[in-house]
């Protein structure tokens, strides 16, 4: 790439897409009504798991403004909601994929569960007749907890009489067993990755249109992958062709994951839309959020650290039951295997790891990917495991992580991934001068003098995102590509539009992107637009998670500038009669290498779309490229953070003081929105480790069903964070270098906070506090060390 | 679908007269409660009486020993009064700190202490500080108020007027948030007057209740230290995800102790 003097890259140009958004002119789904709009309302289970022995109706059909009302038997005929990825399980097995049916049959399985769904005139009417259905329930027992569900003598599905879904191993199982038998210590900690609700500030919503004049429809919905979100709806539930779906995402207010995923309301909606004969509108209310979207995490796992005498790791032993969920959302099977267990390697030289996960149904709601997916729980593991063992072992935390760094690249984990570059010690270096760790001791003795323990923690973590190569994923199960498409259109003026199967849901993409493409141009940053989210402009799409958007989508559109560059070499050597190879494009000017001619990028556009004077039997006019690009490995940010949390030992409450935290994040483009995504992760990262905690009581009912009890990270949870940014080790093989930012900070952070009350605690003979470290919690573990 | 009537009286008599030809309307004042419990579907009111059109009811007063407060005078307008900033700073404390901005600016406090929530603020206030609730019918000291969970000694038609609360000689609020919701965990209360010290906890019980321990404690000495090993029963304290009652119990003193060195500040 051209890096000018003023580049656009690595700029911190404002957001493009802020005017909109700040001044209200942002178009979400809800945003959106259409002529003779109707709407709907869910009828959802009060019970964790009840079998339906009757549905009656007939009340609410005669209620004012009803248009339809329909209940699983009407669905039947249609397919479940499918699962992306297949797991295998150790003996052989497929997983066990029981149907999940877009409106419950006979059985509902988890608290909000749909039973049916009531379309009227308005949304008052549809709320007021789903209130008149009666719904004879014979409730079953529930199975709720993660770690027993598979002993639990109810079953949720028939195909899975045991609760297991699968049990799944990665590693060398023998190999480990024979380093745990040499090793001069073994440090164990069994421990709990809290269950997660998303809570993206807009709420999932939907609205479908069938067009009787061409047998088409549009679904306008809160989706991270429109085009995904099209293929499995038409392909696997509805059987409707695919090329007379057109997949609307419009602004969407975040997702953190749980927009990914193909979920039952849209897809009622869209099969109802043709019956009902007007287009139907569904917002989720919060409560129902809280109930329906995909939730993230809840682990349970024991650990096992094998040491030599200096301190070095020889082996990793990780057993994990993941909760499914009712049933298996998207992508709900990967996330505990292929994104957790692989990362468990984390930033060390660790030769032997063995890692069996069991993934289990419970009568809760399904849980999927969340901000990370997987990798913040494998981080969690091994990042609370590593400090642990270095309390045991006496040796300083930052130095038994130094010992254990891996230093040369690329290096082949035990656990299938080959990072392809990093620089561990630096940012690690980085973040003690930052974090001001020499100061410890004093900030230490000043709150002791206030009667409160503080503690410091630190977190090393590696992630593997811009998923992902599609061949090495088609291989571990997924059933789907991974690549990513990019359209540049230039238009007969010069000006730019770009199409990416990217999803930017607060991203920033329409300005990232905008500084890619107007940079390798050299053309102004106004000169580009960036579009995404409609299946009807965009040529393919595979959507924006797993930090992927600029390492994937964004390596696409640079393939396509590429072409487009290409094409214009050509158009130019025909104006300026030189040979093709003596065209060089440099700052937006086609050259003649070693002369003063040039065309503009502008002139050259325009030629290509007035072609008078054009090379017409060699070269189509117009300049528009299209790419694919599908990454040869993952890309692996990594960081180091540092924590200093305040204890009160006499409320157990947890101040964070300071966090600081250096990232690699390979190349950056804009760094004002790479710290905002810092900040972003951070506040989760927190938010997991202090304050977040999904509760079902045990009969499936949630108990932390509103923000009343689920207690989301607030700005003055947070203290004033110090970060940076590496100059960073680009990645090798994507054409920017960038490694993606998304999610690693969600990822990182969590073990840095309870690292940082474990060590605050330490001198009470705590060793483990679990997330959240609620005041409670914390107090608990107080009074339990002190028994 | 349901309808509801809304009615704005002129006087708590036109107010009591509307009430007491409708057994299921409910007297409406900030509605920051009643008004989510409506959306919610767990109050279904067939009317609604609005005592925003009654400017008597939005006053505030100040004497010398007593601060009376107008059942509709909202949070903001008691956290921003400079007789209460004056003569009770720690109730302006107590206003200032409820909810958030939207809260405050709408809710009451005879709005709130009618509804006798178990975690909200001013039930505390008004116990430690030995209000007495004045009605349209009656005055009710603060101590045969407060009755249980959501439950109030008023009667059936009974509208509060005004709060008189005495001015003492220190007194404090701490509040220990639950983290979600932000309402009152625990809340404390403390207020001397003379050689009585009052001590009343919201968050912690069915309602706003005092402790005589503490009370006892810090009236030979008004002094931190006197909280020291002053044990709470966790019996009938609540217990929920957020903490149990023995963390309740256990948190009562601490609070007591730092609303007691903050009322000395």
């Amino acid at each position: 790439m051209n890096a000018s003097r003023t580049s656009l890259i690595g700029r911190s140009v404002e957001r493009k897409e802020d005017y909109r958004f700040i001044t209200g002119a942002g178009q979400y789904t809800d945003d959106i009504s259409l002529p003779q709009q109707s709407y709907a309302c869910f009828v959802r289970s009060p019970h964790a798991h009840a079998r339906i022995r009757a549905i009656e109706t007939a009340a609410a059909h005669a209620a004012p403004g009803v248009l339809a009302i329909f209940t699983g038997k009407d669905f039947a005929a249609i397919g479940g909601l499918p699962c992306g990825w297949l797991i295998t399980s150790m003996d052989g097995t497929p997983m066990k994929e029981p149907k999940h049916p877009v409106i419950a049959e006979d059985v509902v399985r988890h608290v909000g569960d749909q039973v049916a769904i009531v379309i009227a005139d308005s949304l008052a009417e549809a709320k007021a007749a789903a209130a008149l259905i009666e719904v004879d329930y014979d409730v079953l027992p529930a199975v709720v907890d993660t770690a027993t569900a598979a002993r639990n003598a109810t079953a949720i599905h028939s195909v899975a009489p045991d609760n297991i879904c699968y049990t799944w191993a990665i590693g060398d199982a023998a190999a480990v067993d024979a380093a745990f038998a040499k090793a001069a210590h073994v440090t164990r900690l069994s421990f709990i990755n809290n269950r997660l609700i998303p809570n993206a500030i807009e709420p999932r919503a939907a609205n479908a249109l069938y067009a009787r004049g061409d047998d088409s429809y549009t679904l306008y919905v809160t989706s991270q992958n429109p085009h995904v979100e099209r293929l499995l709806m038409t392909a696997f539930v509805l059987g409707l062709p695919e090329h007379k779906v057109r997949v609307v995402a419009p602004d969407v207010g975040g997702g953190f994951g749980s927009k990914i995923y193909l979920y039952a309301e849209e897809c009622a909606l869209v099969w109802a839309s043709k019956r009902v004969g007007r287009p139907i509108k569904w917002t989720a209310e919060r409560s129902e959020s809280f109930l329906t979207d995909a939730h993230g995490r809840d682990h349970v796992t024991t650990a096992e650290l094998a040491l030599d005498k200096d301190g070095k790791f020889l082996a990793l032993r990780v057993d994990t039951t993941a909760n499914m969920g009712a049933y298996l959302s998207t992508f709900a099977s990967c996330i505990p295997t292929i994104l957790y267990a692989t990362l468990l390697a984390g930033q060390y030289a660790t030769p032997q790891i063995y890692c069996r996960v069991q993934a289990v149904f419970t009568n809760t709601a399904p849980v999927d990917a969340y901000r990370g997916a997987g990798r913040p729980e494998a981080t969690y593991v091994l990042e609370r495991i590593v400090e642990l063992a270095a309390r045991e072992l006496k040796i300083d935390p930052v130095e038994l992580r130094r010992r254990n760094f891996i230093r040369t690249f690329p290096y082949a984990t035990p656990v299938a991934l080959t990072y392809d570059t990093g620089d561990y010690e630096a940012t690690l270096k980085r973040v003690l001068e930052i974090a001001d760790v020499k100061g410890f001791s004093a900030r230490k003795a000043a709150s002791a003098a206030k009667g409160l323990l503080r503690g410091i923690g630190y977190s090393c973590y590696i992630e593997a995102c811009g998923i992902a190569p599609s061949n090495i994923a088609g291989a571990l199960g997924a059933r789907a590509g991974l690549y990513e498409a990019g359209e540049v259109r230039v238009h007969p003026t010069g000006k730019v539009t770009v199409f990416t199967g990217s999803h930017s849901h607060g991203q920033g993409h329409e300005t990232t992107f905008a500084q890619v493409v107007a940079q390798m141009l050299g053309i102004g940053l106004d000169d580009v637009d960036i579009q995404h989210g409609d299946t009807a402009k965009v040529l393919f799409g595979v959507g924006t998670y797993g930090s992927r958007s600029l390492a994937v989508g964004g390596s696409a559109i640079v393939k396509a500038v590429d072409k487009v560059i290409a094409k214009g070499k050509k158009i130019a050597a025909h104006l300026l009669e030189a040979g093709d190879s003596d065209i060089e494009f440099v700052n937006g000017e086609f050259r003649v290498v070693g002369t003063d001619r040039k065309k503009a990028f502008a002139e050259v556009a325009f030629a290509a779309y007035v072609p008078h004077n054009y090379p017409l039997d060699k070269l189509e006019p117009g300049l528009n490229e299209n790419a694919f690009y599908d990454p040869t490995n993952f890309t692996f940010p990594a960081g180091s953070y540092v924590c200093e949390a305040e204890v009160d030992p006499s409320t157990g409450v947890v101040r964070i003081d300071r966090f600081a935290a250096c990232d690699d994040f390979g190349n950056v483009v804009n760094p004002m929105i790479v710290e905002g995504q810092v900040h972003g992760g951070l506040a989760q990262g927190i938010g997991q480790a202090l304050r977040e905690g999904c509760a079902y009581n045990s009969d499936g009912q949630l108990v932390t069903g509103s923000f009343t009890d689920y207690a989301m990270p607030r700005a003055d949870d947070l203290p004033q964070f110090v970060v940076e940014t590496a100059r960073g080790t680009p990645c090798t093989h994507n054409p920017l270098g960038v490694k993606g930012c998304g999610e690693a900070v969600a990822i990182g952070s969590p073990p840095a906070v309870i690292n940082a009350i474990v060590d605050a605690l330490a001198g009470l003979g705590v060793r483990d506090v679990a997330m959240p470290a609620t005041p409670y919690r914390v107090w608990q573990t107080i009074q339990a060390a002190k028994r | 679908m349901s309808t509801v009537s809304y009615h704005r009286p002129a006087s708590v008599a036109e107010a009591a007269r509307l009430l007491a030809g409708n057994h299921d309307a409910r007297l409406l004042a900030g509605g920051q409660s009643m008004l989510p419990s409506v959306r919610l579907g767990l109050l279904a009111p067939t009317a609604f009486i609005d005592l925003a059109g009654i400017p008597e009811l939005q006053r505030i007063r100040a004497d010398a020993k007593a601060i009376s407060i107008g059942a509709m005078a909202t949070h903001a307008a008691v956290a921003e009064s400079r007789e209460v900033q004056a003569q009770i700073p720690a109730l302006a404390q107590v206003a200032s700190g409820i909810g958030d901005r939207q809260v405050r600016n709408r809710g009451t406090i005879g709005g709130s202490l009618a509804n006798s929530d178990p975690a909200s603020d001013y039930p505390a206030a008004a116990l430690g500080l030995g209000a007495t609730i004045h009605t349209n019918s009656r005055a009710l000291a603060a101590d045969e108020f407060f009755k249980g969970l959501f439950e109030t000694a008023l009667k059936p038609g009974e509208i509060i007027s005004a709060v008189s609360l005495p001015v003492p000689d220190r007194a404090a609020y701490v509040k220990f948030l639950q983290p979600a919701s932000r309402f009152a965990l625990v809340g404390v209360f403390v207020a001397q007057f003379g050689k009585t010290v009052r001590v009343a906890v919201t968050g912690a019980g069915a309602c706003a209740f005092r402790v005589k321990a503490l009370e006892d404690a810090l009236a030979k000495n008004f002094a931190p230290q006197s909280c020291d090993g002053v044990v709470v029963a966790a019996t009938r304290l609540n217990s929920d995800i957020h903490g149990s009652a023995e963390y309740r119990a256990h948190l009562i003193p601490v609070l007591t102790r730092r609303a007691v060195l903050q009322a000395l500040g």
